[in-house]
C-alpha cells in the first residue's frame, strides 16, 4: 500500500494542522514551491524563525502591508539568506546565554531558491554551513531565475529551455549539467543533507522534522515543480514531482553524518526520462539523441548514487 | 579621572566597543580595519565580553549577519573598509529602511584601482545617500567616544538607524595616542541594554524586508529621510549627555580660531589637527584665517555649516575624494549646496588632497590659504583642483 496514495486517510492525522504560510499569496497556479513551503512550515512549527532570499517566494508572500508568514520571517537581499540567517541564529544564541529572552529552542531556517542557492547565494551558503551555525537551510529548486523571468541556473538541467538559454536552430537550450549542491553540502559535513519534493509530502515533512532536531546546519535540497517555468499544465505539479524522482532526474537520499540512504520512495526500477519530459514544454524541443545523452548520464548519476548507499553501508 | 594610556587606536576602538555590552559582531578581515576585528576576537575569546563573534565569509555576509542579529534585538557590531565597504554597499540602504541599529567602525581607505591602502574617504561618500549615519572622528579619543555614543544614538527610540564611525585608515586607526577610557559604570549608566521595537522572535511573529511597490514605496523612502534628518536632535542630546558625564563636548561642526576668519578652512577627519597647526602659523603672520571641521557627515549640520559660513569672505574646502565628472569633491558640492540660498555668500575654492594615503603637511595647508588668500574673491572660478600633482 502506497502511503501517498492514501494520503486522504493519513495525512490529517499526521500533519500539524495549523498554517504558517497562509492561503491568499500570489504564487502561480499549481506553485509546487508555495506547497512545499507550507509542507516546510508544519513540519517546522511556531518555534522558528525563516531568513528568505529574494525570490518567487519571498515576493509573493510579502507584499507590504500584507503577509502570508505567521513564524518570524526576515527578507534582507537575494544573495545573503544564509548569512542573514547566520546573524539571526547569533543573534538569538547571545541573547538565549545572557538571559536577554527566553530560554527556549527557536530553529532557524534560511530559505531561497535554486539561484539563490545555487549561483549568488552558494557563498554566504557556504559559509555559513562551514561555520557550523543550528540552522537548516532550505533550497526550493524550480530549476531557473523565475521570478525574473525563466532564465537558466547551475540549477536548470541539460537540455531545458530557458529564456537566457533557449532552443533555437543551433541550440539544444541548457548545455551544462545541474550542479550537484546536495554533494558540495555534503563535502561541507554537514550533519544532516536530504533531498526532498512536496510530491511526496510525508517524506518531505519527515525530513524537515530530521533536519529540525540537528544541532547545528543541515540542509534540505528541494525539488519544486514550477508550471509556469516549465510550460506544463498546473495540475501536474504532482504527478510530475513524482516523474522526476521515478526517472532518478531528482532521486531522494539522504546524507546522515556522511552515510548515504536511499529514501524509501524510490523505486526499484527507474522509469524512463521521456516519461517526465513528455509534458513538458521546456524539453520539447530535444530529439532522440539528445534525450538518450541525457538518459544515459541520469543512469550513471543515478548508479552512483546507489553506489555510494552501498559503499558506505559496508562501514557499519 | 580615568587614567590615560598609550594605545593604538584601532585597539582602543575594541576596547571601547567592549564596553558596551554587545551581544554579537560579525566582521571580515581587510587592512587597514583588521585590528579592531582582531582585537574584539581576543576579548570574546578571554571572555572579557560576552558575545557571538562570527567569522563570516566577507563583508557582504557581514553586514547581512548583523542585520539578522539585530532584527533579534542584539546589540550588534561591524567594522570594515574600502573594498569592504563597497562589498556592503548594496546591503546599507536595506539597513537603514529596516529601521535596525547597528555600529559600524569604518577604517576609511582609497578604494580601487589602482589597489591601494591608505587613507581617503572614497569609501564612505559612495555610501553617502544610503541612509546611515555617518560621523568622523579627528583622533583615537573621538574613536572612542563616538564608538560608543553611536550605540545610544543608533538604538534611541527616536532614531532606530544604523550609525558609521568613520576613522581615517593608518593615519589615526594605527597612531598610538594616548586615551583614556571612560569608567565602565558611567558607560553602563550612559548606554542601558538596547530596548528593540520589534524583534525576530516566535513569541511575537512579525515579517521584516517585506516587498513594496510603487503604492507604499516613495512613503518609505519618506519616512526614511525623515528619521535620519529627526535623528539630528537625539544626536545633539546625547552629545549633552556625554559632555556632562565625560566632560567632553562634541558638535556636528567644531571650529578653531574662526572668530573673525575672513577664510575660512574645511576639514573632515584627522586632517583637522594638522590643520590647525598651519591656522596657528598663519594667524601668527598675520593672515585672518580660521578652520572649520565637519564631524557629522549624515545628517548633515546645513544649519551649523550656514552660520558659520556666511561670516567669512572666501572657503576653502579639502576633500579627500573626487566626484569623477561632477563638483569635484564631495564636501564642497555639499558645502555649495548649503549656502546657494544665502544671500550673503563666500568665495569657496575646492582642493582634492590626501588621496590614497598622500601626506597633507601644515605647509600644504599654509600653501593652500596662501594661494587662496590672494584669488580676486569677485573673480572665483566653480572649479576645483587637484593639489600637488605631478603633472610629468
Amino acid at each position: 500500500m502506497n502511503i501517498v496514495e492514501n494520503f486522504d486517510l493519513f495525512a490529517p492525522r499526521l500533519i500539524n494542522k495549523k498554517e504558517f504560510f497562509s492561503a491568499g499569496h500570489r504564487a502561480c497556479q499549481g506553485c509546487g514551491e508555495a506547497l512545499a513551503v507550507r509542507l516546510m512550515c508544519k513540519a517546522l512549527g511556531d518555534d522558528t524563525v525563516i531568513a528568505s532570499a529574494t525570490g518567487c517566494m519571498e515576493i509573493v508572500s510579502s507584499m507590504y502591508p500584507a503577509t502570508a508568514w505567521s513564524v518570524p520571517w526576515i527578507h534582507v537581499a537575494f544573495e545573503n539568506a544564509a548569512a542573514v540567517a547566520s546573524g539571526v541564529e547569533a543573534g538569538l544564541k547571545s541573547l538565549r546565554r545572557k538571559g536577554k529572552i527566553a530560554d527556549r529552542d527557536v530553529k532557524v531556517v534560511g530559505m531561497a531558491g535554486d539561484g539563490g542557492t545555487m549561483d549568488i547565494g552558494l557563498q554566504a551558503l557556504s559559509g555559513a554551513m562551514e561555520r557550523g551555525h543550528d540552522m537548516l537551510f532550505v533550497c526550493f529548486d524550480n530549476e531557473a531565475y523565475m521570478n525574473t523571468g525563466i532564465q537558466r541556473s547551475s540549477g536548470t538541467p541539460m537540455g531545458a529551455s530557458t529564456t537566457t538559454a533557449p532552443a533555437g536552430k543551433v541550440s539544444m537550450g541548457q548545455k551544462t549539467w545541474k550542479k550537484n549542491v546536495t554533494e558540495i553540502m555534503v563535502a561541507h559535513n554537514v550533519k544532516y543533507v536530504a533531498t526532498a519534493c512536496p510530491s511526496y509530502p510525508l517524506d518531505f515533512i519527515r525530513k524537515v522534522e530530521k533536519a529540525k532536531k540537528v544541532k547545528g546546519p543541515s540542509y534540505i535540497h528541494c525539488f519544486s515543480v514550477c508550471p509556469t517555468g516549465w510550460r506544463c499544465p498546473s495540475n501536474q505539479t504532482i504527478s510530475l514531482g513524482r516523474l522526476a524522482v521515478e526517472t532518478g532526474m531528482f532521486p531522494l537520499y539522504e546524507v546522515i553524518n556522511g552515510k548515504y540512504h536511499l529514501s524509501a520512495d524510490m523505486p526499484k526500477k527507474l522509469k524512463s526520462i521521456k516519461d517526465y519530459f513528455k509534458t513538458q514544454g521546456r524539453f520539447r524541443h530535444l530529439s532522440e539523441d539528445e534525450i538518450d545523452m541525457i538518459q544515459h548520464r541520469v543512469n550513471t548519476e543515478y548508479k552512483k548514487l546507489l553506489n555510494k548507499v552501498k559503499c558506505l553501508e559496508a562501514w557499519d | 579621572m580615568a587614567k590615560r594610556v598609550g594605545m593604538e587606536v584601532a585597539i582602543a576602538v575594541a576596547e571601547a566597543v567592549g564596553q558596551c555590552n554587545i551581544d554579537m559582531a560579525a566582521v571580515y578581515p581587510i587592512t587597514p580595519q583588521s585590528h579592531i576585528g582582531e582585537h574584539l576576537s581576543d576579548l570574546v575569546a578571554d571572555g572579557r565580553i560576552d558575545a557571538e563573534f562570527v567569522t563570516v565569509e566577507s563583508e557582504h555576509s557581514a553586514i547581512s549577519a548583523v542585520i539578522g542579529a539585530s532584527g533579534t534585538g542584539a546589540r550588534v557590531y561591524t567594522a570594515t573598509s574600502s573594498q569592504g565597504l563597497m562589498l556592503m554597499h548594496e546591503i546599507l540602504p536595506i539597513a537603514s529602511a529596516m529601521r535596525l541599529p547597528i555600529v559600524m567602525g569604518i577604517a576609511n581607505r582609497a578604494v580601487s584601482g589602482p589597489l591601494n591602502i591608505l587613507n581617503d574617504h572614497s569609501d564612505i561618500i559612495p555610501q553617502r545617500d544610503s541612509g546611515w549615519i555617518s560621523i568622523f572622528v579627528e583622533n583615537g579619543q573621538e574613536a572612542i567616544d563616538v564608538s560608543i555614543q553611536a550605540f545610544k544614538i543608533a538604538e534611541h527610540k527616536d532614531v532606530n538607524l544604523p550609525v558609521c564611525v568613520n576613522i581615517d585608515g593608518f593615519q589615526l586607526t594605527h597612531m598610538v595616542e594616548p586615551l583614556e577610557f571612560p569608567d565602565q559604570a558611567l558607560v553602563d549608566k550612559f548606554l542601558p541594554p538596547r530596548v528593540p521595537y520589534a524583534t525576530l522572535h516566535p513569541d511575537k511573529p512579525l515579517t521584516m524586508g517585506a516587498f513594496a511597490m510603487s503604492d507604499y514605496f516613495t512613503e518609505i523612502m519618506k519616512a526614511k529621510d525623515e528619521a535620519l534628518k529627526n535623528s539630528k536632535k537625539t544626536i545633539l542630546a546625547v552629545w549633552d549627555e556625554w559632555a556632562q558625564m565625560f566632560g567632553r563636548v562634541y558638535k556636528p561642526v567644531e571650529t578653531y580660531k574662526a572668530e573673525g576668519a575672513e577664510i575660512l578652512v574645511v576639514t573632515m577627519g584627522s586632517m583637522g589637527e594638522t590643520a590647525e597647526i598651519a591656522i596657528d602659523e598663519l594667524r601668527a603672520a598675520g593672515v585672518a584665517v580660521g578652520l572649520v571641521k565637519l564631524r557629522l557627515w549624515r545628517p548633515f549640520p546645513f544649519a551649523e555649516i550656514r552660520e558659520l559660513l556666511t561670516k567669512a569672505k572666501k572657503v576653502l574646502v579639502t576633500d579627500r575624494a573626487v566626484s569623477f565628472g561632477g563638483p569635484g569633491g564631495p564636501v564642497c558640492g555639499e558645502i555649495k549646496a548649503a549656502l546657494y540660498h544665502e544671500a550673503s555668500r563666500p568665495a569657496i575654492y575646492n582642493y582634492i588632497i590626501g588621496l590614497g594615503g598622500r601626506d597633507v603637511p601644515v605647509t600644504d595647508f599654509i600653501a593652500m590659504v596662501s594661494k587662496v588668500a590672494g584669488e580676486d574673491a569677485a573673480k572665483v572660478v566653480d572649479t576645483y583642483e587637484f593639489l600637488g600633482v605631478r603633472e610629468q
